[in-house]
């Protein structure tokens, strides 16, 4: 699917408003992004037909599930979605393998038996079919209830903070399939999080929401950087590139890797040439310079163009530069700023003092 | 011992009883499911509603359907028009009021597990693509199982047991509406305490067996459903 | 454990000393149902005529005979029958010749519906009725008089499938009122004001036709020593008490 999500919604519950009105990528990976109360799980769970909005229009893949002006108003049960909750929300009187059939039985072109255990495959839960789901770990529940829903082969994936309710070791556990799920398969995805290191390591897309409104939209690395985010504002604000392994240098333990905005050495991967993979770089280790220094002992120092500048009136700058194609944050004081007296479109260098790879 | 004509108001109790657990079952479960999910303004006042035979004295309710399903009630008067007759002295009428009086035994625990089941499983069905009456079905009704045998239970139980209602609107007639509450209680009061220790003794190993039988079979019933 | 004399005397004379309060003492009484509404006055005229009160208390005799036998705290039972203060004479409960007949009472064959019952009782020969209301037979004296009474005019055979029997009479009196039994039998105490049927319709039935109903009380052991129990049994025989039951539709004893 192909054709872009349209999600208009406006609802009043007095304390909470929600007033959105997107149009989504049909591919990949849409993260809604937001704290608490910020709508975003309203927001899915408009697009889910779970919570009516009086007024709405919500089309995916050429087909209208909410038109308010005409009162359509696909139930929830007609919409070819899967949904996956924040407690995972499994039957409990049934077993693991009765959880997946459940929806199964009710649609009219079920997987084939190959694709129901690749599904299983994928998110490693074939060992636990016979087993009733008070029996299972917080992880492996979390992962039946993404494969019960993928084994509707939904048009879409709607996903409510699927990690929010597990411990680090279970989400550490949990996160690579949600990965290979990202790579395998085609259904788009719209998930909700509030956590930054979900949206650096899934969002191909991201949408920041607060007290109901779209505060940014866009492509995950525009979207990240805008500056004036919550999101840029945020100690661990960061952004993330897609780059590709192109050499190691053994001696030096280095990886170097392209992307949109030219070449990085990296700690070395243990991961073959050719690897994509996801570069994050936090905005506190990012500095700028004004000139190329000569003698320096940070390996990554880019060209780049200054393209947005906010002073958060506590002493610090949240710096917006354009690397090649690619969009960068940077955090520093606002006395550095002022000295370097950076202002728009100014070209300058940046020292990347430190990355973390993703995946 | 026993005469035969205790046996029958055994017999006719128990056939009292199961009628109207059937029939509260069947009514009660979509009034629970109502009570339990609605945010209506009439919930409470329904809620009272059904709670109100445990408030009132077994006899004054009996009085009041006696006069709802006499001939000069409403009841009684819809009744005779579709010619039915009126309903106090019969069988019919003995098991309406038996269903009226126990009915918040019944109504009540299912009203409790519905809502323990709350939003979850039912929006998970959904997303599931289970319309909610498949989803009533095949994800509450077996979650509140507990609370239909307590359900069950209660308002077998209640009916056995229940004395001042059927004293009221039944009239005491042999094989019709002598329940075996008001044959030991007429035992009591004519001093016959010999015949009202054997047939109370029967009363509670019969009802203790049906109770026993109930807990042990629903309970120990796997909860595995073969989905195919 | 024995109970230290000093203490056993200071217990009984501090009991002594409630019983004995004061002349004017307090009476617990248990009355018939049938009984209810004259008990109510003549109790108003026994205090004011006496100084003491009497406390009623309404039920069946039956279920009083047994609360008795069991410990009930009453000290004078005004029943509706014989029988129950004859089986607590004869568990040793009462005060040695201390029963009499009160009232005899009457039987009614009556009808919500005005005109319905004729004054000779024709309507039950007719049968032209689905039910038939009356107290059980087995539990209330009205109910077996109204058993007598259609033995005697041969039509027990006849009317027993339409029987409907309340537990007493004043549960046969609401089959009546509500209109779900057409007729039945009562007594006449129930529908009875200023000394004619008050609604509806009746037939006062021959005292020829049934036994007796021969009200009765009965002095109670637990009221031996209180000065109102005996006084009330000297006052249910006293004139102004007499005009009351009278007034009720009850024959006086004779």
């Amino acid at each position: 699917m192909t054709q872009p999500i349209t999600a208009s919604f406006k609802l009043d519950y007095g304390a909470f408003q929600l007033a959105v009105n997107l149009e989504l990528p049909g591919t990949g990976v849409t993260v809604l992004f937001g704290h608490s109360g910020s709508g975003k799980t309203t927001l899915l769970r408009c697009i889910a037909g779970l919570q009516r909005a009086p007024q709405g229009f919500l089309e995916i893949n050429g087909h209208v599930w909410q038109d308010s002006e005409h009162n359509i108003f696909l139930p929830t049960h007609k919409r070819p979605l899967g949904y996956v909750f924040q407690e995972a929300n499994l039957f409990p009187h049934l077993t693991v393998s009765a959880n997946l059939n459940f929806g199964l039985k009710r649609i009219s072109q079920p997987p084939s038996p190959m694709e129901f255990h690749h599904i299983q495959e994928l998110l490693g839960i074939s060992h636990l079919l016979k087993r009733m789901p008070d029996s299972l770990s917080g992880g492996e529940r979390q992962r039946v209830a993404i494969a019960r829903s993928l084994a509707l082969k939904p048009e879409i994936l709607l996903m409510d903070e699927p990690l929010a309710s597990l411990d680090i070791k279970r989400k550490q556990e949990i996160l690579p399939y949600l990965d290979r799920l990202h790579q395998q398969t085609r259904i788009p995805i719209i998930y909700v999080t509030h956590s930054l290191q979900e949206v650096a390591q899934l969002a191909d897309h991201l949408v920041v929401l607060e007290n109901g409104h779209v505060l940014a939209a866009g492509a995950l690395s525009d979207t990240l950087s805008c500056v004036d985010t919550p999101l840029a504002q945020d100690r661990d604000a960061s952004t993330v590139w897609k780059a590709t392994i192109i050499a190691h240098e053994a001696d030096y333990h280095l990886t170097r890797v392209t992307f949109a905005g030219g070449i990085l050495s990296l700690p070395v991967i243990d991961a073959e040439i050719g690897t994509p993979l996801r570069v994050q770089i936090y905005a506190r280790d990012v500095s700028i310079v004004l000139e190329a220094p000569v003698f320096t002992s940070i390996l990554n120092v880019l060209p780049a163009t200054i393209t947005g500048i906010v002073d958060d009136n506590r002493g610090r700058s949240i710096v917006r530069l354009l690397v090649g194609d690619q969009m960068l944050l940077a955090h520093i004081t606002s006395k550095s700023a002022q000295l370097l007296n950076i202002n728009l479109g100014m070209a300058v260098f940046v020292q990347i003092k430190g990355t973390s790879i993703i995946n | 011992m026993l005469t035969s004509a205790d046996l029958d108001t055994l017999l006719l109790t128990f056939k009292v009883a199961s009628i109207a657990t059937a029939l509260m079952l069947l009514l009660g479960t979509p009034l629970a499911w109502w009570l339990a999910r609605t945010h209506s303004a009439w919930k409470g006042i329904i809620n009272a509603v059904v709670a109100m035979p445990l408030v009132l004295p077994p006899t004054v309710l009996g009085f009041y359907l006696l006069v709802l399903m006499g001939p000069a009630g409403p009841v009684g008067q819809f009744t005779n028009w579709l010619g039915l007759g009126t309903l106090p002295f019969t069988f019919p009428g003995v098991v309406i009021a038996s269903v009226l009086y126990s009915m918040p035994f019944v109504v009540q625990p299912l009203q409790a597990a519905f809502t323990t089941i709350g939003e979850q499983p039912l929006e998970a069905a959904a997303t599931l693509r289970a319309s909610p009456l498949d989803t009533f079905f095949s994800v509450v009704l077996p979650l509140a199982k507990p609370g239909f045998l307590t359900a069950t239970i209660l308002g077998f139980a209640h009916t056995v047991g229940e004395f001042g209602v059927v004293l009221m609107v039944g009239g005491n007639i042999p094989d019709k509406t002598r329940v075996v509450s008001v044959q030991i209680y007429n035992h009591v009061e004519a001093m016959e305490y010999g015949q009202a220790h054997w047939l109370a003794g029967c009363l509670l190993a019969f009802s203790f067996t049906v109770l026993l039988v109930l807990y042990t079979v629903l309970k120990t019933q796997p909860v595995t459903h073969q989905l195919k | 454990m024995p109970v230290p004399n000093f203490t056993r005397i200071f217990i009984t004379a501090t009991l002594l000393q409630f019983g004995h309060e004061s002349w004017a003492a307090s009476v617990l009484v248990a009355v018939a149902a049938n009984f209810s509404k004259p008990m109510t006055e003549i109790a108003a005229e026994f205090e004011k005529a006496t100084g003491h009160s009497a406390k009623l208390s309404f039920g069946s005799s039956g279920k009083f005979v047994s609360q008795i036998e069991n410990g009930g705290p009453f000290e004078v039972l005004l029943s509706a029958d014989e029988k129950g203060p004859q089986k607590l004479e004869k568990s040793g409960l009462t005060v040695q010749d201390s029963r009499f007949v009160y009232a005899l009472g009457k039987l009614v064959l009556w009808s919500a519906k005005p005109g319905y019952v004729d004054d000779q009782g024709k309507i039950l020969a007719s049968g032209d009725f689905k039910h038939l209301a009356l107290a059980d037979p087995k539990l209330a004296p009205y109910g077996a008089a109204a058993v007598e009474v259609l033995k005697k005019n041969g039509l027990f055979e006849k009317l027993q499938p339409l029987f409907v029997q309340g537990e007493n009479i004043a549960q046969t009196l609401q089959f009546l009122i509500t209109a779900n039994a057409e007729l039945g039998f009562i007594a006449l105490s129930q529908v009875i004001e200023n000394g004619k049927i008050a609604s509806g319709s009746g037939w006062i039935i021959p005292g020829d036709d049934y036994t007796p109903i021969k009200q009765s009380a009965v002095l109670l052991k637990r009221g031996a020593e209180n000065p109102a129990a005996p006084a009330l049994m000297t006052f249910l025989k006293s004139a102004p008490a007499l005009a009351i039951i009278e007034k009720y539709g009850y024959d006086l004893p004779k």
